[in-house]
Parts: C-alpha cells; sequence; structure tokens
C-alpha cells in the first residue's frame, strides 16, 4: 500500500507556511512528521538538557500542528523533542501538550518514547564490548564516561513503530534519527525500504529539498517502488537537482546513509520530473546489519568560562595585535604564576581576535589589516570562581598593555562595566559511538498516556 | 587573481554531525565541474583544511556537477579549539582559492 506523508517544516521552532500546511492536509495525508532536534547548536543543549528555541515558538508552532491533527484525523509525530531529545525535553513538550488540549478541548491520547540513557547502562556496555567506535570518536574510558551530564541514543523507525502501534494520536519521542519519523510509517506499511528511508532523508528539512527552502511544508508518497515528492508552497518546486542535491546536505558521503539496523544506498537512484515541481525517485537500496545498533551522542561540562573583550583602535596596535597578544600571554602566564596557586594546567587562556580570524583561527587565508580588532578573551578554567578570578586579574593589563616597555601605557577600548562576562559551565561532546542492542527497544521506554478535555 | 567562487555556481560548507565538515562545490555546468575536478587536487584541499590524509573523504557527482569534500574537524563542534559552531565559515576558504589556471 502506499503511505502519504507530511512534513511541515525542518524543525519544530523554525516556522512553516500556513497556506502550505492547509493545502496539505486537504491532500489527506496518513502521518504528520515533524523533527523537533539537531546536534548542530552545539553541546550546550544536550549537556543541559535544554531547547534552543523560545517557548513561546514551540507553543504557537505546536498549536497549530495539533489543530492540523484533529482536522486530519491522523497522527502527529514530534522527535527529538527540545533539540536535545532528552527526557526533561519530552516530558517538557509533554506538559505543552496538555497545557493546548485542554485550551482547545482535545481528547488525545499521547505516547512518549524515552532516549535517555543512564551512565551505568552504557558503562556496562561498554565493558561488555558492545559500544562502536565512529570515525571519528573521542577517546572513551569508565572515568569519562561517569562526566556526562546526559546521554542520549538516537532512535530509528524500529522505536517509532512502536509508538505507533499503541494508536496514539501524538507521538512526543526523544532523541530519534532526522530519518526516522518519516520513514517508519512507510515501513510499517510494507512500501519499499529503500524508499522509505531515501524519502526520509528528502524530506527530514522540509521545503530544504525545493527550490524555496524557507516555505517548510513537503508531502511524500511512498509506495513499494519509491516515491514522490512535492512542496506544499505553491512558489516552491522540487527539481530532480533540488531532491538529488538534498543528499549532500551535512552528509559525509552522498551515497551512503546508516541508521539503526542498516544502511541507505542511493548511488542507483533515479530522479524524473513529473511536472515542474513534482519529482519521481526510485532505485534506493536499504541494506540491512547483521547487528542491530543505535548511535549515541553524550555532553559533560569541560570547565568554566568567563570572557573579557576590549577593542583596539589603535593603528599601530591593530598592525602588531598578533605580537601583542604573544607579548600579553606570555606577560599573564608569569604574572598568574607569580600571584596565585594555579599551574599552566589548571587554566586556558584563548585570544580571539575579531576582524583577523576569529571564525577560521589558523586556517585563515586572508591577511589584511582593520580599522579595529575585536580582542576577546576566553579564560577556561575548573570553576567558575576561578575563570572570573582569573579575569579580573587579567582585566588592568587587557586594558593596558604596552607593545614595547619604553612609551606610554595605552589603554584600549571596554565596551561593558564589568568587562567581564561569566559563561558558567562549558560543555563539550563526549561520544561518537553505537551501541549493540538484543531488541530495538532494549534502552528506549514508551508510555502512553490519555488526555480528555471536551 | 581569479577566485574559484567566480568560477562556480555556489560552494557551502557546513557540520556533518559534531566531527565532521562537508564543503559542496556546485559547479553549475559540465565544463566547470571538470576544471574543478582536474584542478582542485586533493592535496590542495588538504592543505587548505590542514586535516591529515586519511581524514579527508573526496567525491565527484557529475550528474549533480558537483564535487564535494567531506573531513575531520580538527576540534570538536563547540569544543574550546572551535570557532564556528556549524562549520559555514570555512566555505569561504574554497571561494577564495586562487585558481587563475583554471581559466
Amino acid at each position: 500500500m502506499s503511505t502519504r506523508v507530511l512534513v511541515p517544516s525542518g524543525v519544530l521552532g523554525l516556522g512553516f507556511d500556513s497556506q502550505a500546511l492547509k493545502r496539505g492536509l486537504e491532500l489527506r495525508p496518513d502521518i504528520i512528521c515533524i523533527d523537533g532536534g539537531s546536534t548542530d547548536s552545539g553541546p550546550f543543549y544536550l549537556g543541559t538538557g535544554s531547547s534552543k528555541y523560545a517557548h513561546e515558538i514551540y507553543k504557537s508552532e505546536w498549536r497549530e500542528l495539533m489543530i492540523a491533527r484533529e482536522r486530519g484525523g491522523i497522527p502527529l509525530v514530534l522527535s527529538s523533542c527540545g533539540t536535545c531529545g532528552t527526557n526533561s525535553m519530552v516530558d517538557w513538550m509533554y506538559e505543552l501538550t496538555k497545557e493546548i488540549a485542554k485550551s482547545l478541548k482535545q481528547n488525545i491520547k499521547v505516547a512518549l518514547l524515552y532516549s535517555d540513557q543512564s551512565i551505568e547502562y552504557v558503562t556496562e556496555a561498554f565493558n561488555a564490548r558492545k559500544l562502536s567506535e565512529l570515525n571519528p570518536a573521542p577517546k572513551l574510558n569508565n572515568e569519562q564516561l561517569s562526566k556526562f551530564s546526559n546521554i542520549v541514543a538516537l532512535a530509528g523507525a524500529e522505536q517509532i513503530t512502536e509508538a505507533l502501534n499503541t494508536g496514539a494520536d501524538i507521538i512526543l519521542a526523544g532523541r530519534a534519527t532526522d530519518t526516522a519519523i518519516i520513514a517508519a510509517l512507510p515501513l510499517k506499511n510494507g512500501d519499499s525500504s529503500g524508499g522509505a528511508w531515501h524519502g526520509a532523508k528528502i524530506a527530514e528539512c522540509g521545503a530544504f529539498c525545493s527550490t524555496v527552502p524557507n516555505s517548510g511544508v513537503i508531502l511524500v508518497d511512498f509506495d513499494s517502488t519509491g516515491f514522490t515528492v512535492e512542496p506544499m508552497a505553491l512558489e516552491a518546486r522540487c527539481t530532480p537537482d533540488s531532491v538529488s542535491a538534498h543528499m549532500l546536505y551535512e552528509n559525509v558521503d552522498p551515497f551512503i546513509l546508516y541508521e539503526p539496523g542498516g544502511y541507505l544506498d542511493v548511488t542507483n537512484a533515479t530522479y524524473t520530473a513529473l511536472s515542474d515541481r513534482k519529482v519521481r525517485v526510485e532505485g534506493a537500496k536499504w541494506v540491512p546489519s547483521a547487528d542491530y545498533t543505535v548511535k549515541l551522542e553524550s555532553a559533560y561540562v569541560s570547565g568554566y568560562q568567563t570572557i573579557t573583550m576590549v577593542i583596539v583602535r589603535d593603528a599601530r596596535y591593530v598592525k602588531n595585535i598578533k605580537v601583542w597578544v604573544a607579548k600579553l600571554t606570555k606577560f599573564l602566564i608569569k604574572k598568574i604564576e607569580i600571584n596565585t596557586d594555579l599551574f599552566l594546567n589548571d587554566y586556558s587562556l584563548d585570544f580571539h581576535l575579531i576582524g583577523i580570524n576569529s571564525a577560521l583561527g589558523e586556517l585563515e587565508t586572508e591577511v589584511i589589516y582593520p580599522v579595529e580588532v575585536g580582542v576577546q578573551l576566553v579564560v577556561t578554567a575548573s570553576n567558575q570562581k576561578i575563570a572570573t578570578e582569573l579575569s579580573k586579574l587579567i582585566n588592568p593589563y587587557i586594558l593596558h598593555f604596552p607593545l614595547t616597555d619604553t612609551e606610554p601605557l595605552p589603554t584600549f577600548a571596554f565596551p561593558y562595566s564589568p568587562a567581564q562576562i561569566d559563561r558558567g559551565a562549558f560543555y563539550e561532546f563526549g561520544l561518537n559511538h553505537v551501541m549493540s542492542l538484543k531488541e530495538p527497544m532494549d534502552c528506549f521506554q514508551l508510555k502512553l498516556h490519555e488526555l480528555s478535555y471536551d | 587573481m581569479i577566485k574559484l567562487g567566480d568560477v562556480v555556481k555556489r560552494i557551502r560548507s557546513k557540520n556533518a554531525g559534531p566531527f565532521w565538515i562537508t564543503v559542496d562545490i556546485f559547479c553549475g555546468d559540465l565544463k566547470v565541474f571538470n576544471l574543478v575536478r582536474n584542478t582542485i587536487t586533493t592535496s590542495m584541499v588538504l592543505q587548505l583544511t590542514k586535516v591529515p590524509a586519511k581524514a579527508l573523504k573526496r567525491f565527484e557527482l557529475e550528474g549533480l556537477m558537483v564535487v564535494k569534500f567531506s573531513f575531520h574537524r580538527q576540534a570538536i563542534q563547540g569544543s574550546r579549539g572551535d570557532r564556528d559552531m556549524h562549520g559555514a565559515q570555512i566555505a569561504n576558504l574554497f571561494l577564495e582559492l586562487d585558481v587563475k589556471v583554471l581559466v
């Protein structure tokens, strides 16, 4: 049988075209699927179990989708709730769902799929050699594992299917692969597995696979030989180029995509225009693996930071800014050694030269001297007190440090008072590993709630 | 000086997960694609990105007229040494490559 999937946008919180959503709904889809997360904004969100977008944005978009779901009488699936997909974010989306259901007087069944992994569970798997490194992987040992503030496993189609099988109207899933929610129903319905995963990858960013990326809404028809994709915004078009190019996006290998339980190979896929806005895709292959593995993500506190910013406008200092930073750094290391109990490995000083090479660092190839340079000093230490204290110690020198010993002390521009800004805990990603499971649901939990507000 | 950005249609770079960056060079037509394919050597890209050879992958997609490079992030996304959370600014290094030999 065929399956019609409506994808409102690449991520909840990014916005979508309401008229396009309405048009999509009129075409009677079988399910609405939207992704809620990504590691793209960095480790802070997973480290803290928090979301990137504003609460009010989630609320208005989710409300619109909950209304669409009721009109269509079809399931609505959100995965990787609240950017990072931790249990805390699934619960947070559930609270929001309850609040909206109450105000809309909806009676709904809500399934919650949890992806959090305890340190004990993952350590046991690590010691039992059930963790395998992906390339490249950070070094792992029991001590490093104990530092992780959050670990999530990425659910695949199997876990989403379990949630669909409960008959839930709304599924709020923790961390999952971007494609899993879209591929799950076509796979369950027996559509082509290569087509299901390929179509899911093409639609996972919403209208990114069309000529108007920010229009959001995409409709995909899956069947036994492949899929057909069409944008719902009238001004958008899907072309063989716009669709096939999406396999490149954020993908290391443009032909292969690894998922729990196997991989997708699109080497022999064909892309054919059915009209000036609709594309037919066939020929992708799903290759199941012998071992069932899920990818893990984690983050941990690797230090605490304080930032100090000073603006250097003096042309001579701008021309010699790298020399100035090198001299200042040497001076500061000595100063800290003399005046504190700290050693070099207790802290770090990173100078970012805004206007010179702050985006690319050592890779920068352009050498053009600007009118002014923003010197951003990032102090990282094992706790906030040290980071703040060191920044205060450094304050007079970053303001007044001279290029040579025989010249009057300069005074640069501090834009703020106080000059330093505490950043708090600083997180890093800790895993690029997969964990093998006996059964797909081994490390995921499913909960079902019935809400009745009419 | 003629830059790669002056001859191709578009170049973008982006994270492919926290451990990789991928660069897509959209050549626009077959003639440019063949020029880019033959001129932008893997060793040029290794020099530009300062990654070891085993940490770089190269793809040539004739159908899309795209040359693609994927490489390990030398600083994991968001780690202390990382300056660009989304890895999207590194595309400028490719846009500014001197390619007078191309034309």
